[in-house]
């Protein structure tokens, strides 16, 4: 919605605080106003002496237009209330370029020895969003050397059980020229938002590394910084990392550890989820099974390592979102895939909880960190139709051990891993669930490790293998 | 004139070599759409009626029509020259695969004629050489259509006797679709002739020497096993022979006898199971009796398709491909089911259980397998409760579906497999069994559900698809689910200023339907919740299904467990549960269960994730932005005086955050225990005597008083009036109200007709339409969307999708109910629930 610049000149300077409205080309004896297509932002200073100067760019959102879809170009879902019209964010940063364009890149018609000087500049914005709080606010701005202030307010005095605003009141201060913190504030405000309201593509990547010029590639969370400025489109941002060339030897996404959940921590490439499939792919090897249908693939990398092998001739994603199939379907490239590959292959939306036909005819299912998003009372269904119904020779089951957790920093007591388990369990949990349905159904098991074992913790996955009792054994498959 | 007759459902097939004139004599006789014609499937694969090339892929073609239309039961005539043997078998095999009669028509006409034809056709070539080929080819096989499986096989040796045909359709000696009863089915006798006569009397027949009629014209219906094992069999017989002559009973046969007529044929049978006492009984009639007896369950039909196709009865049951359809495997299903080629325990052969997988509109009605006590699985019931062994004889009245019995005086046989015990230990029947898990077919892909109160309602696939996933990740067991609420619709935009709602334009839509009064019902602002609670854990168990200690569940509007923690659910049950028996509503509404349909406050109980993410942060940073701007505009505005006006406008608009920082905070409290809950229930659903949809929402209004009083702060009545619409004191009362309401930071109020399903013009109206408060709409439209040239903007809103998307939701609502009630099969039930929340799915703007 709005900021604040103060330029502050200490007496007995050459220069005149007022010099702030030259760098601008904003003259400071009058009110300047500027149509967007979202609004009107407003340019006026509240103080203007020559030991002091303040500009505020204050912006007036129209909050009908905005979710009739006028100030977006963005097909995302904006809810019908909400923030935009009150926080600092990415409308914010289409304002300061519109209106003080110039000065960003560091030019001054009138005065051109101006653009150089630094200044001694304090930037105020009082609600400003936040994802990742006032650390990931420090991490972003403390290796710009700036000198920070930020206080927040109870999210609502009347239920301070609801916890702390997530909106932060920042003050900025740093010796430095109005170009390169208007550039600063452009880039990072959005970033801090983690949201941009229109589409982001190929021409924006141009923009950020423009603005981004001289600070973004030494920045230690240029890796971020990227992500988040190009909305999480991995097409973008991977190609605009490179064109960044900065030497550094951080791992991709090492820097979003503590901002992101837990799970996607030790889902990281090369981490733990790949250390999981890779066990399971083994596992299913030595079962020697040909036919394997994989409840609850997302987004399909289990299937993709499944396609790399030839032992596996049918291979089958079950997931229940039809979305997330759309995307394993792009992920594994489906289309593209030579005939001979693609057809060894089947992707189809089904539910763990209704009995279904295409779920029979597999020597193997594995459900790989699946059960713990189904409520505990459910299981019992989900038992009768995998092991009672389709009843494959090998079951393979993957879970958290809850005990495990208390190694994540930052993890409060009790808190699972994603916000959607249901429940996690321990080790002897889960070896009571599988020696029940093992009893039951039929089907004897060994429950194992998965992960770096802690000596008496265990390891952060476990698995649990059954095995069909009088299975016959597993016929060769004709090609 | 000769007359050939055919069954109803057959398939015709004729016979004549090209030129014969088949096609003109299908044309004739047949409905364009019953021909399938070799000619014209290769036409539509190859443009050409005449590319023999393209015969194969053709005759695929007409395979696969004849085999779709034969699936529907549709008399199918294959247009064909039909001369070769293996044409031929194909044909036979279709006809046996859908169990359906085979006609053979051939047309042996002389080959000159057939040659002369083929000659005049000007899409033929000079050679007429195939013509004597197929004529050689028909002449060598035509006698043996009877051994390649041909049942009616007619030969017409002229034109004339062509020209002369006339066909005649027979009816299928199973089809008895026209006769609608009513019918007291009646299960295996097995010659208990006094329980027969008991049973008939508690039924209202007169029984007379050798017969019984009943004084309203009803008419038994028996189903088979008449005979053996009992002491009266010959008695039984007489009394059944003597009904089913005289027109006062319908017969089919069983398995025994069956196996009675072999035996009095003359033909080696094994003689037990209790033929050696029929035999023995009847070796004491004379020779005319037996032959008579021999003659009768003879000529009797395996099963009988009754009363427009709603009722199908056989001896062992009928899956529903073989209903109304004839063959030797028909009629073998009929009399003895299927069995799965194991044994059991016993050595008697295990029965493959056809209920379980039957999917059919047609209640069956079977006997066979004595079972302890008649229940309904998946629209079947047997009704062979075991008389012989000691059990009961019992009937089903139809189309009244009450189970009449009487006990057997004592044990006349000793089961070998013991049928009594074991079943009943288990608390819920096998329906509930069987629907503990559902399939996916029942729910996945394009649907259309049909509602008695609405007609069909079309599911489409891809809300189905949206469904399937919520329905998998969050919603509680289904058994569990007889009803989602639907969405209600807002009243038409207010043209008040300052107003987009506003209790004249609901008032208005009900008047102008006809409707005399309305309810008018304060709108609580929580989250809806259904309850459904039981009295005990026994009842939770018999009604639901459920094993263990739930007495019930309570779940939001996507049927997700409506509250975390556990304890406090059961808490509430309790509370509910308790209210119920004090005010003596469990024993009023004669059930043990019930289902409400509630508002559950405080809204931040369910919605304290949106309110803290969405609401308050609006108003977080509404305020505290408006605020750090209006300071700004002051300094600034004393510099630059133009920028008074904008001050001026921000300030109204912190004003707008502070009235809607002020209305979410009305429907928030701090939740510690259940003494800071509120429950506020507005229709009672159901319970185990209907559902209550028949009542006026008074009703429902008063019930919920007894056990909002029953109840000491949990449970909270809903404040209503009573308005009579063309009585304008009476309409002003209820804007007053409304008025009173909202400005006391009320959500609005909820107007509903007196009745609850309301019909205009013949077509149901609208169940309620909600009336908000312009506070309450800050939560909807946003803080400030009653600034000035904000409201004019919104106004423009279009109801037609959300009044659609209510009424199609409300008829389903109601159907899954009714379902419930009628215990039907648990996916019938579902089906509803499932369609409302793929109805949930489609792009309705959520403000309204």
């Amino acid at each position: 919605m709005l900021l604040t610049i103060t330029n502050d000149v200490a007496p007995g300077s050459l220069h005149a605080a007022t010099d702030l409205g030259y760098l601008l080309h904003k003259n400071p004896t009058r009110a300047h106003e500027l149509k967007l297509s979202f609004g009107t932002a407003h340019l006026f200073y509240t103080e203007a002496t020559a030991s002091r100067c303040t500009v505020c760019l204050l912006l007036d959102i129209d909050p009908i237009s905005l979710v009739r879809g006028k100030g977006r170009q963005d097909s995302r879902d904006v809810p019908y209330v909400n923030d935009r019209p009150y926080v600092a964010s990415s409308f914010l940063s289409t304002a300061i370029s519109k209106t003080m364009g110039t000065a960003m890149s560091g030019r001054c018609k009138d005065r051109p020895e101006l653009a150089e000087l630094p200044l001694n500049l304090t930037v105020a914005i009082p609600v400003l969003p936040c994802r990742g709080g006032e650390v990931l606010l420090r991490r972003l701005f403390e290796p710009l050397d700036y000198d920070i202030e930020v206080t927040s307010a109870p999210l609502d005095e009347r239920f301070l059980e609801w916890g702390q605003s997530p909106y932060l009141n920042l003050r900025l201060t740093k010796q430095t020229t109005v170009a390169e913190l208007l550039s600063h504030l452009h880039v990072l405000i959005p970033v801090l938002d983690d949201d941009k309201h229109y589409w982001v593509a190929e021409g924006e990547v141009d923009n950020i590394l423009r603005r981004g010029e001289g600070w973004l590639a030494g920045h230690p969370e240029h890796n971020l910084i990227m992500r988040r400025a190009l909305k999480n489109k991995r097409d973008l941002y991977g190609p605009a990392l490179e064109r960044l060339a900065v030497v550094d030897d951080v791992p991709p996404n090492e820097n979003d550890a503590m901002i992101e959940s837990i799970e996607s921590v030790s889902e990281r490439p090369g981490s733990l989820n790949e250390r999981r499939l890779q066990h399971v792919v083994k596992t299913l090897k030595e079962h020697a099974v040909h036919r394997v249908v994989d409840l609850g693939c997302g987004e399909g990398r289990l299937l993709r390592l499944l396609l790399d092998d030839q032992q596996f001739t049918q291979i089958s994603g079950m997931d229940v979102s039809q979305s997330v199939l759309k995307r394993a379907a792009r992920r594994l490239n489906l289309e593209k895939l030579p005939r001979l590959v693609r057809e060894r292959l089947t992707l189809f939306q089904g539910s763990l909880v209704y009995r279904d036909q295409r779920l029979c005819g597999y020597d193997a299912a594995t459900l790989i960190e699946v059960i713990e998003h189904l409520d505990a009372e459910r299981l019992s269904t989900l038992e009768k139709i995998v092991f009672g119904f389709a009843r494959p020779d090998v079951v393979i089951v993957t879970t958290p051990n809850i005990e495990y957790n208390v190694n994540y920093i930052g993890f409060a007591p009790g808190q699972f891993r994603h916000d959607d388990h249901r429940f996690e369990w321990t080790r002897a949990e889960f070896k009571e669930w599988a020696s029940r349905v093992g009893t039951e159904y039929g089907f004897t098991f060994t429950h194992s490790a998965i992960g770096d074992e802690h000596e008496s913790l265990g390891s952060p996955t476990q698995m649990v293998v059954f095995r069909k009792v009088n299975a016959t054994e597993i016929k060769e498959v004709n090609p | 004139m000769t007359k050939i007759v055919i069954p109803e459902l057959s398939l015709v097939t004729l016979v004549g070599v090209s030129g014969s004139g088949k096609s003109t004599f299908a044309r004739k006789h047949f409905l364009p759409t019953e021909i399938v014609s070799s000619d014209y499937c290769r036409a539509v694969i190859s443009d050409s009626e005449q590319n023999q090339e393209a015969t194969s892929d053709a005759f695929d073609l007409l395979n696969f029509i004849v085999n779709k239309r034969l699936v529907r039961g549709n008399l199918t005539v294959v247009d064909a020259t039909n001369v070769r043997p293996d044409a031929r078998k194909s044909i036979v095999a279709l006809a046996k695969a859908h169990h359906v009669v085979t006609v053979a028509i051939v047309l042996n006409l002389d080959e000159s004629i057939c040659v002369e034809r083929n000659r005049q056709r000007p899409d033929r070539g000079p050679n007429t050489d195939f013509v004597s080929r197929q004529a050689r080819q028909l002449q060598k096989s035509i006698g043996n259509l009877k051994r390649e499986g041909f049942r009616y096989i007619y030969e017409l040796n002229s034109l004339a006797e062509i020209d002369a045909v006339e066909i005649q359709r027979e009816r299928l000696w199973t089809n008895r679709r026209d006769d609608h009863g009513p019918f007291d089915l009646i299960g295996d006798v097995h010659g208990c002739y006094d329980e027969l006569v008991l049973l008939l009397q508690k039924l209202g027949y007169q029984v007379t020497a050798g017969t019984a009629t009943h004084p309203e014209g009803r008419r038994a219906l028996f189903l088979g096993d008449i005979v053996d094992r009992g002491p009266r069999i010959v008695d039984t017989i007489r009394l059944v022979m003597g009904m089913t002559k005289s027109g006062a009973a319908l017969c089919i046969p069983g398995n025994h006898e069956n196996k009675l007529v072999r035996a009095l044929d003359g033909r080696k049978v094994t003689v037990n199971h209790g033929l050696e006492q029929t035999l023995a009984e009847l070796g004491r009639e004379t020779p005319e009796f037996r032959d008579e007896v021999r003659v009768f369950f003879d000529g009797l039909i395996s099963h009988f398709v009754l009363d427009d196709g709603r009722l199908v009865v056989a001896h062992a049951g009928m899956r529903e491909t073989f209903q109304g359809r004839a063959s030797g495997e028909v009629r073998a299903f009929a009399l003895y089911g299927e069995t799965t080629g194991e044994t059991d325990e016993f050595g008697l052969p295990v029965r493959y259980q056809w209920a379980a997988d039957y999917r059919g509109k047609a209640a069956v009605i079977y006997g066979h397998t004595p079972v302890p006590a008649s229940e309904w699985f998946n629209n079947t019931l047997c009704i062979d409760t075991g008389c012989v062994y000691g059990g009961h004889l019992t009937a089903l009245r139809w189309p009244e579906k009450e189970l009449v019995a009487v006990p057997a005086a004592k044990v006349y046989c000793e089961s070998r497999r013991p049928f009594t015990g074991n079943a009943a230990a288990m608390n819920i029947s096998i329906q509930q069994q069987s629907d503990e898990i559902l399939d996916i077919e029942d729910v996945m892909g394009k649907r259309r559900v049909s509602t008695r109160i609405g007609g069909v309602v079309k599911i489409h696939e891809d809300n189905a698809t949206a469904a399937v996933e919520v329905m998998s990740r969050f919603a509680v067991h289904p058994k569990w689910l007889a009803y989602l609420p639907p969405t209600m619709s807002p009243c038409e935009t207010s043209s008040i200023p300052g107003l987009l709602e506003h209790p004249a334009e609901a008032l208005n839509y009900y008047r102008s339907r006809g409707v005399k009064e309305v309810v008018c019902q304060e709108k609580h602002m929580g989250s809806r919740a259904v309850v459904v609670v039981c009295k005990d854990a026994a009842a939770a168990g018999r009604r639901f299904g459920v094993q263990g200690d739930d007495r019930g569940v309570i779940y939001s509007r996507t049927g997700r467990r409506f509250l975390d923690d556990k304890n406090l659910e059961n808490e509430i049950l309790a509370r509910v549960n308790k209210a119920m028996t004090t005010s003596g509503l469990w024993q009023e509404l004669d059930s043990d269960w019930a289902i409400l349909d509630c508002e559950l406050m405080p809204w931040s109980v369910k919605a304290q994730r949106l309110l803290r993410e969405q609401y308050a942060a609006v108003a977080r940073s509404g305020r505290d932005g408006l605020a750090a701007a209006i300071g700004l505009l002051s300094q600034g505005a004393s510099r630059h005086p133009k920028l008074e006006a904008l001050q001026e406008r921000f300030k109204q608009r912190l004003t707008s955050l502070e009235a809607y920082t002020a209305a979410y905070g009305h429907y928030c409290w701090t939740v510690n225990s259940i003494a800071d809950i509120k429950l506020a229930p507005f229709h009672l659903l159901a319970s185990e005597k209907g559902v209550h949809t028949g009542r006026s929402h008074i009703w429902h209004m008063e019930q919920f008083a007894r056990l909002a009083a029953a109840d000491n702060g949990l449970i909270v009545a809903t404040p209503y009036k009573t308005i009579t619409l063309s009585d304008p004191a009476s309409e002003a009362e209820a804007i007053k109200w409304w008025e009173d309401l909202t400005s006391n930071g009320g959500e609005g109020m909820v107007v509903k007709p007196l009745d609850f399903i309301t019909t205009h013009k013949e077509r149901v109206i609208q169940p309620a339409i909600k009336c908000r408060g312009p506070e309450y709409l800050r939560i909807i439209y946003g803080p400030e969307y009653m600034m000035p040239g904000n409201l004019e903007r919104l106004r423009n809103r279009s109801l037609n999708a959300k009044r659609s998307l209510a009424m199609r939701e409300f008829y389903l609502g109601v159907e899954g109910l009714e379902r419930f009630v009628r215990h039907e099969p648990l996916r019938n039930v579902h089906e509803c629930v499932f369609g409302v929340l793929a109805l949930e799915s489609e792009p309705v703007d959520p403000r309204l």
